[in-house]
């Protein structure tokens, strides 16, 4: 932990993201805890394992689901200043996956570097 | 050690909510502080009062409402995560115009700005779930 400039502890969360983007809600309301975490100014991160790596493929196409389509809302946790986003290279290989098959610019880790970056984490948050 | 705990699974169907029930038990007999319980997902079902389990299983939810009078534990229902799935108390019944509440005693529901400042207050989080 370090102390944020203007007193109090700063803590890294990890936010820990296993399913698939539709089928379950545990995705979409993965993401709004992210959105809402993001004003306490804490270190933040993403980490996309197994079907979890769907969440950010490009195309995704929810009209016939009725759901909405919440991906372009990767593309705004810039913003928020989340922008450590880490991707499982198992799971994208896995499921035929690349890169440029995503949304936004991620960084793809072994599944034993991501071991070491949760050790590093204060908070993790698994959905 | 100061624990905060998450629970993302309702009651009976699946077992995360006994868990979380069990540990937090555990933990404050072992004289552990829990600075709050919050649930999320279908984990806002357990805070219904109008749940009514067969007499021969176990109370879920008046289980928790008990554990929380007893040692003033701090429950909390997501709020958009209630909303979605129909859990209220009097004001929000109120604000929404519906015709019913259903908090149980002891919960109370408020934003996810909970959970991260569990997150930031606690020792260790615990989550609970799938």
């Amino acid at each position: 932990m370090e102390e944020k400039s203007g007193g109090g502890a700063v803590k890294r969360f990890l936010y820990v993201n296993r399913k698939a983007p539709y089928g379950t809600i545990y995705a979409l309301e993965s993401l709004e805890v992210v959105l809402i975490g993001a004003a306490f100014e804490q270190d933040v991160s993403l980490a996309f394992m197994g079907d979890g790596v769907y969440q950010l493929t490009k195309g995704q196409d929810t009209k016939a689901l009725e759901v909405k389509n919440f991906s372009p809302t990767f593309r705004a946790l810039e913003d928020y200043d989340v922008t450590k986003l880490y991707v499982e290279q198992e799971a994208l290989l896995a499921r035929g996956l690349t890169e440029t098959d995503l949304v936004v610019p991620v960084e793809v880790v072994s599944a034993g570097r991501l071991a070491e970056i949760m050790e590093q984490q204060d908070v993790i948050l698994s959905f | 050690m100061k624990f905060g705990i998450l629970v993302n699974e309702g009651p009976y169907t699946h077992e995360a909510s006994d868990t979380a029930y069990q540990f937090v038990k555990a933990a404050l007999a072992k004289g552990h502080e829990i600075y709050r319980v919050f649930f999320y997902h279908d984990g806002v079902n357990n805070g219904t009062r109008l749940s009514v389990p067969p007499q021969d299983d176990r109370n879920v939810v008046k289980r928790w409402s008990e554990l929380a009078a007893e040692h003033k534990l701090d429950l909390v229902l997501c709020i958009a995560a209630a909303q979605r799935r129909g859990l209220m108390d009097k004001s929000e019944a109120k604000r929404h115009g519906k015709d019913a509440d259903n908090l149980a005693p002891g919960f109370r529901i408020s934003g996810l700005g909970q959970l991260i400042e569990a997150g930031i207050q606690s020792d260790r989080l615990v989550v609970f779930g799938d």
